[in-house]
């Protein structure tokens, strides 16, 4: 799909307007910082919409404690670099009952590390909005969403009781115990994303591009050993590949494409190549038919 | 900005083949991931007779678990499609039911081009009427009728014929005039993105060349406007944020602070890129103003010879988006854009059947149903005419209690209640007078060039119209300047007020139900839409007399351009002076063809 930079910066204007309502019109809003592509351009919309102001609300990282380690450093150095308020949260409950993702399913794991992780730090720090990073190409539930979703009390997202929302004339307003979620990406495209990384200069995780990197093969799957937590088979030994990440996450469910590409052109052109549902590569997702409407009702992103 | 991207509502229900047009269209522009198409090759729906191994487009837009569960689409998807001329679409997909007229809405609202379907098979329903309706009441710019499933009839073209037809007679009572129609199988890919063979008889384009030709041309004049998101604020500066719409912005300019209408000069553009010279529509920026004013978030920035009053009484067209109907005098908060105050709806003055066009008198307006109401607002916004402004011509009614959008609202006209000038309500309005002398009062306003016809077309206009038993009177330009307007020259001053004075004689000559025939060069778009903006929606017509200047030059009837062209008049249009053409003129007229077919035109117009 093409994206000349007129398109780029109808896109660009949009989120900035979005965010900027979304700074205006709550009183705590929060930006889901997940380390990945997708909040990495909201982080670069975020300060081009507040300049010369600093962003006006902090990030928010919901850390399973499996995320790669590479995602890591890179979020810490660039929190320290771009001076961000940054809030690391991890649900501790989960931790403590040894929640991984090798005990349960990985649907279930998740509700418990993010959603219900998400849920924890969206109401200890009393956040009204939350914005994340989510496009409507992704995913047919994602197609339907709202820019400005309203969530119930629990953050439920109830399909039948979506908003109508026109022009761009936004109900921001909130009734107790909801919260809202936003979603300035929304029309984007996730070749746009790559295109508009590349034009802005927006400095991307490692992960993304091709490298040699130590996989196990499960399935059809190429899983990358991170550390030593990884339960191998007996007398299995991961082989150096070159590959890289199309989507970030928990490394034991994030598959890993076996790629060349080890530049944003290279990237470009191989997305626009390969030309899958980027989603194939996460296993959470791909669980069951309509996982991703599930989720979002339960509170997911 | 340069509309990279464009937004089109579809309109039609499942069994008139609009998910397979949709499929069809991603598919064939390469919008799909591959392992999407491959998957609508693997699955079939239960009874399917799509054959095994071949595409079943329909399952490209299926939604939401709990829709397919009932059998029913609950709401809009949006969807991008690459399109081949290198621009963006985004497909505003609303569910076809009538108890859905709600998402039509929420979808069109954005919408630069409807496509609407009709199912051959079945012939034109009242849902076609109702998303005719919908579309041209939203600002709509441009209609597609996909007429679809003319393979089940052989791609007969009566068929066809038919139905362009039966539509004509709601076609000419909408506002919008670009209107396409298109014979197409969706399901065979026929006319879709590819011309089909089998309709040899059909000569325009296909639904995906009839999408990629719209070029926005609403904005003729540029009249800037910013409405204020926000305050940016550093210790050492403060500038207030907002996105540009309808025209430029460039440092230096004077602008208004409205309401209030406050002074001040933008000294800066500021992005984080760096400062800029211009700020285009579209873009988000940040102005720095001198002096630094307290303008605050909901004000909005206009050119300051563009100011406008803001009221606190607003004439809106609106569509009741919420189960729970509309209370009369309830206060309800009142958005548009970053502006908010409360109001309460004071009179529903008609409620519209969107399935007949008719309008009707009403007590009450639940949801799906369309009214023009009275809105009585607590403090004065700085709003337009949905018309004159998509952006500052909208609101939406939010309950206070509930928090939710109630209903969304188009403005009509904005009422103004001038300190010293009062506005007096009589008993007879301009519809009882024309009712009483049994015609349909309009204005008719003859542009073009001197010497294109003008005179000659209005005088036998006239004729026949008095001859017809209506009751008819010409505005000629020059005979005005001999009385109410001799104190008036043709600098671009005094011929925008020859304009504006013409244009309320008409306006007020179209109050006691007369046809008004206007024959004026009336060069500036401006200056016309203006005049258009002074009458409701319909009642002006624009009719543009083309004809070549070396035409006029030398027809020459007052001997005006000989004289130009030796230099003994300036400012003569064609000559030292420009004229802008009409963009979307409600009908052009050869002005090389004989006058009496002319204006034979212009009675069918009327029709």
């Amino acid at each position: 799909m093409n994206s000349s930079s007129a398109i780029l910066q109808e896109l660009e204007s949009e989120a900035i307007y979005i965010l900027r309502e979304t700074a205006a019109a709550f009183s705590h809003p929060v930006l889901m910082y997940s380390i990945g592509k997708d909040s990495t351009v909201l982080l670069h919309l975020a300060r081009k919409a507040f300049f010369p102001r600093a962003i006006p609300f902090p990030l928010l990282h919901i850390d399973t404690k499996w995320e790669f380690k590479e995602m890591i450093s890179f979020r810490d150095r660039l929190a320290k670099e771009l001076n961000l308020n940054l809030i690391v949260h991890t649900n501790l409950d989960g931790v403590k009952d040894g929640v991984n993702p090798f005990k349960l399913t990985a649907s279930e794991y998740a509700r418990i590390m993010l959603t219900v992780g998400l849920r924890q730090a969206l109401d200890s720090h009393g956040f009204d909005a939350a914005i994340g990073g989510s496009r409507r190409d992704e995913e047919r539930s994602r197609a339907k969403e709202r820019i400005f979703s309203v969530r119930e009390a629990g953050h439920r997202w109830e399909p039948r009781r979506q908003r109508a929302e026109l022009w761009k004339t936004f109900n921001t307003r909130l009734n107790q115990d909801q919260t809202m979620r936003v979603f300035p990406l929304s029309d984007w495209t996730e070749i746009d994303i790559w295109h508009y990384i590349l034009q802005e200069n927006i400095e991307v995780n490692p992960l993304y591009f091709a490298k040699e990197r130590p996989i196990v093969k499960r399935g059809e799957q190429l899983i990358m050993i991170d550390d030593d937590r990884y339960p191998l088979l007996e007398n299995e030994v991961p082989e150096m590949r070159r590959v890289r990440f199309r989507t970030l996450g928990c490394y034991p469910l994030t598959a890993a494409v076996e790629s060349e590409a080890d530049s944003l052109e290279q990237i470009i052109e191989e997305v626009l190549q390969v030309r899958r549902s980027e989603r194939s590569t996460r296993l959470i997702d791909g669980v069951k038919e309509d996982s991703m409407e599930k989720k979002k009702t339960e509170g997911y992103f | 900005m340069s509309n990279a991207i464009i937004r089109m509502l579809t309109c039609g229900s499942v069994d008139d083949g609009k998910s397979t047009l949709i499929g069809r269209l991603l598919v064939e522009t390469d919008s799909v991931p591959h392992d999407t198409v491959q998957s609508a090759r693997d699955v079939r729906r239960v009874g399917s007779t799509i054959a095994a191994g071949d595409i079943d487009f329909s399952l490209f837009t299926d939604g939401l678990a709990a829709e397919r569960e009932q059998g029913i689409t609950i709401d809009v998807a949006y969807r991008s499609m690459a399109l081949p001329n290198g621009k963006r679409l985004i497909i505003a997909d609303g569910p076809g039911h009538e108890e859905y007229t709600r998402n039509m809405v929420v979808a069109a609202s954005r919408a630069d081009i409807g496509l609407v379907l009709v199912n051959a098979v079945r012939g034109v329903r009242t849902q076609t009427l109702r998303h005719l309706t919908v579309c041209s009441l939203m600002g709509v710019q441009r209609i597609i009728i996909a007429v679809n499933k003319l393979d089940a009839l052989n791609f007969a073209k009566s068929a066809y014929d038919g139905i362009i037809e039966s539509l004509q007679p709601v076609i000419k009572k909408l506002a919008i005039k670009d209107v396409h129609f298109v014979p197409i199988s969706a399901l065979h890919g026929a006319n879709v993105s590819t011309k089909s063979t089998e309709c040899d008889w059909y000569a325009g384009g296909t639904v995906l060349e009839l999408i990629q030709s719209w070029e926005d041309l609403r904005i003729s004049a540029n009249t800037p406007r910013l409405n204020i998101q926000s305050i940016a604020r550093t210790e050492e500066f403060r500038g207030i944020s907002g996105t540009v719409v309808d025209g430029t912005f460039k440092t230096g300019d004077t602008v208004a602070i409205l309401p209030g209408g406050k002074q001040a000069q933008i000294s800066k553009i500021v992005t984080f890129t760096g400062d800029l010279a211009q700020a285009q529509a579209g873009q988000a920026v940040t102005l720095e103003l001198v002096p630094d004013s307290d303008a605050t978030r909901g004000d909005t920035i206009v050119l300051l010879d563009q100011s406008f009053p803001s009221s606190d009484t607003l004439e809106v067209t609106l569509v009741w988006l919420h189960s729970t109907g509309l209370k009369l005098n309830n206060s309800y908060y009142v958005m548009n854009g970053s502006s908010q105050t409360a109001g309460v709806v004071t009179s529903i003055k008609s409620k519209l059947n969107v399935n007949t066009g008719i309008s009707a008198h009403s007590d009450t307006l639940e949801v799906n149903e369309i009214a023009t109401v009275q809105i009585r607002l607590n403090s004065p916004l700085p709003l337009l005419k949905y018309s004159q402004s998509r952006d500052l011509g909208n609101l939406i009614l939010v309950d206070r209690a509930t928090s939710e959008t109630m209903a969304a609202g188009m403005i009509g006209k904005v009422i103004q209640h001038s300190p010293n000038v009062f506005t007096q309500d009589y008993d007879i309005d301009a519809s009882m007078r024309a009712q009483q002398l049994n015609q349909r009062p309009k204005v008719l306003w003859l542009t073009g060039l001197s010497g294109s016809g003008k005179s000659t077309i209005a005088n036998l206009l006239e004729k026949k119209l008095f001859l017809n038993g209506k009751k008819a009177f010409v505005l000629d330009g020059d005979n005005l300047r001999h009385g109410i307007n001799n104190d008036l020259g043709f600098s671009q001053e005094d011929r925008k007020e020859n304009i504006r004075r013409t244009a309320e004689i008409a306006k007020l000559m179209w109050e006691a139900g007369l046809i008004v025939v206007v024959a004026l060069i009336s060069p500036y778009r401006l200056d016309r839409e203006k005049a258009k903006a002074l009458l409701p929606e319909g009642e002006f017509l624009e009719i543009w007399v083309n004809t070549l200047q070396a035409v006029c030059q030398s027809r020459d009837p007052k001997g005006l351009y000989s004289k130009a062209a030796a230099g003994q008049i300036s400012n003569f249009t064609g000559i030292g002076q420009e004229y802008e053409i009409p963009i979307m003129p409600d009908l052009m007229l050869n002005g090389e063809a004989d006058p009496e077919s002319n204006a034979n035109r212009i009675i069918e117009l009327l029709q």
